[in-house]
């Protein structure tokens, strides 16, 4: 069975009050439950604002000068916060979980198919 | 029918099939492409088999497994495992490519572009020419839709009872663009793609042959057959929009207007009503009028107060503001279309409020409007008309 990403985008900034950050985390822990009941969950991590970023790039190829930069790579209005790893038959029912996810109305939930290396040539 | 018609039209059931057996629908593709040439061959000296479907699935079947085993993509033993086991054509294949192509995870274009491919059998070439596109670009569209299909599992189903409403309004929707398209030319010449609602009438009764217990389906088709059935009356000599009011009624199709006509009465006695047959039954009645003075207005305008309820676009508003002038007249009309929004690039609405305001004597603030509505790219036919129009005014 494929494996999908579905990568929760939203957008950072403004502190959340003690109770929307609970009823956030319920909304989270409720999806948790049923996905991992249902067994698709296979991972999936929530992540820091991207102001804790740090990109790194290798300048000139392999051995290159390494240069970091403060921030996320993409200085996009909706930042990507946390992903799961979802084993699901197909690409419609992947889209049923990632409906279910919080970030899909609290934000946007972009769902991709995680490349399959046993069926590369 | 030629055979190379018979292939075209059989075609897509073919290639539905295979997709199922093959689970790759370049590789069906080519299978039944390389039948076709088999078909050309063997037909034209022995005659059409008394079921070409099942003898181009077969031949074509064939063609996939030697295919597969070329290519050596997988040994032998697991091509016999996969691929061994019984293969039939089923009934729903052809449903399954449909929704497929019509899938809501692939964009409106791609799924225009793959319906016309996969279900219609047109080239890329002749698709790129009806769109008047460079072939490059619908190539590339289909393709990248057929990647994401494989790499993203976009499934080979019709959907569930519960999904079905949803994704069979996805289906027609991407048929019905495929209608206005053609029947209504963005820019050009009116004419320019008429090719494209003669396609979109084919698909329309596919979809009813395959889905006979759908009055929406049934309402779509009414609507294409009853529209088109005037076409050859909306144009003059010029190639000038002659309008509905003003056409020779005796160059419409009849025959088509009785046909969507029946389609109609047949899917509004499930009592399962929806836009497509609502549509469908105005399309009808402006059919069945025998002059514009016969035309039942005050039940089209019914019907789209009714249509309002599923869907409250401005496009049915200014539809439902020119059926109630008819009936009570241009003041009416015009206090529908007050606070309309989202409808400035939209020359439709600029002429019919220009109309309302023409046939009230109010002609500066019509010519503001006719004005408007010529500020906005049209096709020919459209643009000549509403220069006339602003032309007849006393004071323009």
């Amino acid at each position: 069975m494929p494996l999908y990403a579905a990568l929760i985008y939203s957008e950072e900034g403004g502190e959340a009050s003690p109770e929307e950050w609970s009823k956030v985390m319920a909304e989270y822990n409720e999806f948790s439950a049923k996905a991992g009941a249902a067994g698709v969950v296979e991972g999936g991590e929530a992540l820091e604002e991207t102001s804790t970023a740090t990109t790194v790039h290798v300048k000139g190829g392999k051995g290159g000068e390494v240069v970091h930069t403060d921030g996320p790579f993409a200085e996009t209005k909706e930042a990507l916060g946390g992903f799961y790893l979802l084993r699901c038959a197909d690409l419609d029912e992947a889209l049923g979980w990632a409906a279910q996810i919080p970030g899909a109305w609290r934000g946007r939930v972009e769902v991709r198919p995680c490349v399959d290396f046993s069926q590369a040539q | 029918m030629t055979i190379g018609e018979t292939i075209r039209i059989e075609g897509g059931r073919v290639l539905a099939t295979l997709i199922r057996f093959t689970g790759d629908i370049s590789l069906a593709e080519d299978a039944l492409q390389e039948a076709t040439i088999v078909a050309l061959e063997r037909w034209t000296t022995d005659g059409v088999p008394a079921n070409p479907v099942a003898w181009l699935t077969a031949v074509a079947r064939n063609k996939a497994l030697d295919r597969i085993r070329r290519e050596a993509r997988r040994r032998e033993k697991e091509i016999e495992a996969d691929y061994g086991r019984g293969f039939e054509i089923e009934e729903d294949d052809s449903l399954r490519l449909i929704f497929t192509c019509a899938h809501p995870a692939l964009s409106m274009e791609a799924r225009v572009g793959l319906t016309l491919r996969l279900i219609g059998g047109l080239k890329t070439s002749e698709i790129a020419g009806l769109f008047l596109l460079p072939e490059p670009t619908i190539g590339q569209r289909i393709s990248r839709a057929k990647k994401k299909i494989a790499l993203a599992r976009i499934p080979y189903r019709v959907p569930s009872p519960h999904e079905l409403p949803d994704r069979l309004a996805g289906v027609l929707a991407v048929i019905y663009l495929i209608f206005t398209t053609g029947h209504h030319a963005f820019e050009g010449a009116l004419d320019s793609r008429f090719d494209l609602s003669a396609e979109a009438i084919r698909l329309g009764r596919l979809l009813v042959g395959l889905m006979p217990d759908e009055p929406e389906a049934q309402g779509l088709l009414a609507l294409m057959l009853a529209t088109n059935a005037r076409h050859r009356a909306r144009l003059d000599e010029r190639g000038d929009i002659v309008l509905l009011s003003d056409q020779d009624r005796s160059l419409w199709d009849l025959k088509a207007i009785r046909e969507a006509s029946l389609l109609i009465e047949r899917a509004l006695r499930r009592r399962r009503a929806g836009p497509y047959q609502i549509q469908g039954a105005i399309a009808c009645l402006h059919g069945q009028a025998r002059s514009d003075a016969e035309t039942d207005w005050r039940q089209i305008s019914d019907l789209y107060r009714f249509l309002e309820s599923f869907n409250d676009g401005p496009v049915i508003r200014v539809n439902r503001a020119v059926a109630e002038s008819k009936v009570f007249g241009p003041a009416a009309g015009l206090e529908l279309l007050e606070g309309i929004t989202g409808v400035d690039g939209w020359h439709l609405y600029w002429s019919t409020r220009a109309d309302f305001l023409r046939q009230l004597g109010r002609e500066s603030e019509a010519a503001a409007a006719y004005r408007s509505a010529l500020a906005i790219n049209m096709n020919d036919a459209d643009r000549r008309f509403l220069e006339r129009r602003l032309a007849s005014l006393s004071l323009a």
